[in-house]
């Protein structure tokens, strides 16, 4: 019965959402106040009934309904609670079900923070977001129906949840990805609505700024748990492939870096703006093409989903739907006459551009790489891979390049610099930079020219923005007051910035002085790795809620002192019987020790053992954190409530008028 | 250029793009281009790894066995690994085409994971892999005595391709093989 409430549910919310996407821009065009004003409550009743699909969906996961298909096929009466939670959105139909229900939150989000929205660029939004959710709902329900019966055959069992995704990192992972993939529709619904009202102004970026930060923020901390995952839970401590799938989300994240850069040019200067538009819809359409990639088998990748035609063919046609729709739209409404706002050469405006030129570019090599096996396929020219090393060698240089220009752009000043002004202001870096790419690699028994590079680049990113953070506190008499002088814009900045440079410390200093060795080791054996002696004291059977484990129990000292005890596991899952590796992980700020299991070597009780010295590989994912908080940071603004206030007391003003 | 004109330039990149989307429904990255399916191994005269002399097409023939496509820079490769090395302890007899890679790294890789191959073959520049059709790394042939493709299977072969796909195609021409 439950499932079928679902269904039903997710009916309801497919009607709602094709009304809020036709009536509120039908009442947009006609100047309708009533058909527009619908528009907030059908986004409400739609986020209730897709609410109420998502939690039958989860009931029926969480009571082991293995009549419905997709329980059956991804869960299992042993599997823990919180992972059969999980489940619900580790398959395609389920996890199209939390992308709509996502959709759905971000609408009722801008439905209901929006007070300060005229009523026209209201409507239109939420229109262009209904229409949207029109397409994921269709195709939940016409290509993937989460709600399938398997009846009669019901399988008395389930066939439980593939190992690799029961995991903690697993739960929260795709959620904040979706969170920052499906955020990007609401920068993309306001650049379409400004398209359709055809006035770009400054107030539009205004509005979509702290959504579309939101977004990226979610994003960033999306890709970073991914990564995260991967690390510990692959079990060989890599932490980026350039895999098809990491690529679908890495690409919106790329050319929204470029966007939320851009949209800061256009909301303070009213520069770029036929530039920032395009970006809104370039960053949403590569989310699109993202699941699109993931969803429909044209590229093989280790987490594709189950594919099929049908559904390749759907989301293509919607993909030109929306995106064929909206270029379409730009190419005929955006203002086609460079804004009259001048900026020089030597300013704030070119720093921002230099971002978006390289994040653009970056953004179309990592596309290019992605699909061109899909291309030359297409052309007949036979099947190849792109691997690691063409994105290594092009996005390694493009941000090397980037961030000389990146510790400029805080102090830099808008419209109109001075480059005698900027060589006085930045001589201290520079000279610290250098100072300390020449000290710091020294730590290392080996002077290594990478880290060198690595330190001076975030060095020069770091100094510049605590010199520029103490000249804006200075003279102040007491903390607060010194905070109250800058504003959450500026700090997310700071916060962000400071995550990359953490980021680039992080890759380059663990893809460098990563040390990994695969050793045979039996009970009592000790071995030595970056100074740490790894003992085998033991190899124990264990058993877990649906899994049987051999865990190797691994002491680890330092100078005789105990540094940690590592209990890594090969586990058998009962229900699949695939075999599950489990790494151990003892974590640091400064460096990670990783211990594995491989095979079991012979009888006499040996296994194959892989140790890994990882240095500073936290450092990228803190740095993916700072810059999430950052992002998150700026959407507190002031300036975004004080605009609320004014259009509050505006529309009582209007309201007494009348 | 009109400057309303030059506004279509990404809706027409986009039109390009979604064309070679379209044509990607109909293409299936896993397919083996059809021509290779019961046709000879190519011929190759190519390194062995580890070995002075050099690998020919005939080294390979006389028993059926699985040609595997493999490297040291790729992921699913080591999740593949472990798998190998148990086919091979029960005498599926494993050729390995190490792709694309550094001779060092896939020694070092083989000393320390254990070598489940009877052979290497050294495609440094990834001819054979061109002549083969290598869509990427891992990929896995089977061919039989005589040289001839039998099957390709893109991917990791792990317990469930083994039993399902070419454990049976291999039993039907090594009978007794593969335990």
């Amino acid at each position: 019965m439950i499932p079928e409430i679902g269904h039903f549910a997710l009916i309801i919310g497919l009607c709602l959402a094709l009304f809020l996407a036709v009536v509120p821009a039908w009442g947009a065009w006609r100047r309708d106040p009533v058909a527009m004003g619908v528009a907030p409550s059908l986004a409400v009743g739609m986020l209730v009934f897709v609410g109420i699909s998502f939690a039958c969906l989860c009931i029926a996961f969480l009571q082991d309904d293995f009549s419905v298909k997709v329980t059956a096929a991804n869960s299992n009466s042993l599997l823990p609670p919180i992972y059969k939670f999980s489940a619900v959105w580790g398959n395609h139909e389920g996890s199209l079900l939390l992308w709509a229900l996502i959709l759905c939150v971000w609408t009722a989000a801008v439905a209901l923070l929006s007070p300060q929205l005229p009523l026209l660029v209201l409507s239109r939004v939420l229109a262009v977001m209904g229409a949207i959710a029109v397409g994921f709902m269709s195709f939940s329900l016409f290509t993937s129906n989460p709600f399938e019966r398997l009846l009669p055959g019901m399988p008395a069992d389930g066939s439980d949840l593939n190992p690799l995704l029961q995991d903690p990192g697993l739960i929260i992972h795709p959620p904040l990805l979706y969170m920052g993939y499906v955020g990007f529709s609401v920068a993309f619904a306001f650049a379409i609505a400004a398209l359709l009202g055809g006035r770009l102004d400054a107030s539009w970026a205004r509005w979509s700024r702290p959504w579309t930060n939101v977004a990226w923020g979610f994003l960033s901390l999306g890709i970073m748990l991914g990564s995260w995952w991967a690390y510990y839970e692959l079990g060989w401590g890599g932490w980026w492939f350039w895999d098809p799938v990491e690529n679908a989300s890495f690409m919106p994240w790329l050319a929204g870096t470029a966007l939320i850069h851009s949209l800061a040019a256009t909301e303070k200067r009213g520069v770029f703006k036929s530039w920032t538009v395009l970006l809104a819809i370039f960053a949403f359409s590569l989310s699109l093409l993202g699941t699109f990639m993931v969803r429909s088998g044209v590229l093989t990748s280790v987490h594709a989903f189950a594919t099929d035609p049908a559904r390749g063919m759907f989301i293509l046609l919607f993909l030109a739907f929306v995106v064929g729709g909206s270029l379409t739209l730009y190419a005929l409404r955006a203002p086609a006459v460079s804004s009259r706002v001048g900026f020089a050469w030597v300013s704030r405006e070119s720093l921002v551009l230099v971002n978006n030129v390289v994040f653009l570019v970056a953004t179309l090599t990592v596309l290019f790489g992605t699909l061109f096996p899909l291309f030359m396929d297409a052309l007949g020219q036979g099947k190849y891979s792109v691997g690691p090393p063409y994105f290594n060698a092009v996005f390694v240089p493009l941000m090397a390049l980037l961030v000389p220009f990146m510790g400029l752009a805080p102090m830099s000043r808008w419209k109109r610099d001075d480059t005698a002004r900027w060589r006085a202001e930045l001589a201290v870096p520079a000279v610290l930079a250098v100072l300390c790419a020449v000290t710091l690699p020294l730590v290392q028994a080996e002077y290594n020219l990478w880290v060198a590079l690595a330190v001076l680049l975030a060095a020069w990113l770091v100094v510049g923005l605590v010199r520029d953070f103490w000249y804006r506190v200075r003279g102040s008499r007491s903390v607060s007051r010194a905070m109250r002088r800058l504003t959450p814009s500026y700090l997310g900045m700071v916060l962000a910035h400071l995550g990359f440079a953490a980021c680039i410390i992080g890759v380059v200093a663990t893809s460098q002085y990563s040390i990994e060795r695969d050793l045979k080791m039996s009970p009592g054996d000790s071995e030595q790795l970056a100074g740490y002696t790894f003992t085998f004291r033991e190899l124990a059977p264990v058993r877990g809620p649906n899994f049987v484990a051999d865990e190797a129990r691994i002491a680890v000292t330092r100078d005789g002192e105990p540094v940690a005890d590592l209990a890594p596991q090969k586990r058998r899952y009962l229900a699949s019987g695939s075999v599950m590796t489990e790494a151990a992980i003892d974590p640091g700020l400064f460096r990670d020790l990783y211990v594995a299991m491989g095979e079991p070597i012979g009888e006499g009780g040996a296994w194959a053992i892989r140790l890994h010295y990882k240095p500073m590989v936290r450092w990228m994912w803190l740095g993916a954190i700072l810059m999430g908080m950052g992002a998150f940071t700026t959407a507190l603004d002031k300036r975004y409530r004080r605009q609320r206030k004014a259009a509050r007391s505006h529309a009582t003003e209007a309201l007494h008028g009348a | 250029m009109a400057p309303r004109l030059k506004l279509f330039a990404p809706l027409l990149l986009f039109a390009v793009l979604a064309l070679f989307l379209f044509r990607g429904l109909e293409l299936d990255p896993q397919a083996l281009p059809s021509a290779l399916i019961d046709r000879p191994l190519p011929e190759f005269t190519l390194p062995g790894l580890g070995e002075e002399r050099d690998i020919t097409r005939g080294d390979l023939l006389g028993e059926a066995a699985l040609l595997n496509v493999w490297a040291t820079w790729c992921v699913s490769c080591r999740v593949e690994h472990p798998y190998l090395k148990q086919l091979a302890e029960r005498g599926v007899v494993i050729y390995g085409i190490n792709y694309k890679d550094e001779d060092a790294d896939a020694l070092r890789w083989l000393q320390e994971l254990g070598d489940p191959y009877r052979a290497n073959v050294v495609d440094r520049d990834g001819t054979l892999g061109i002549d083969l059709g290598v869509y990427g790394a891992p990929e896995t042939y089977l061919v039989d005595a005589q040289g001839i493709i039998r099957y390709r299977h893109v991917g990791v072969v792990d317990e469930r391709v083994w039993q399902t796909i070419l454990q049976p195609l291999y039993q039907e021409l090594e009978p007794g093989g593969g335990g």
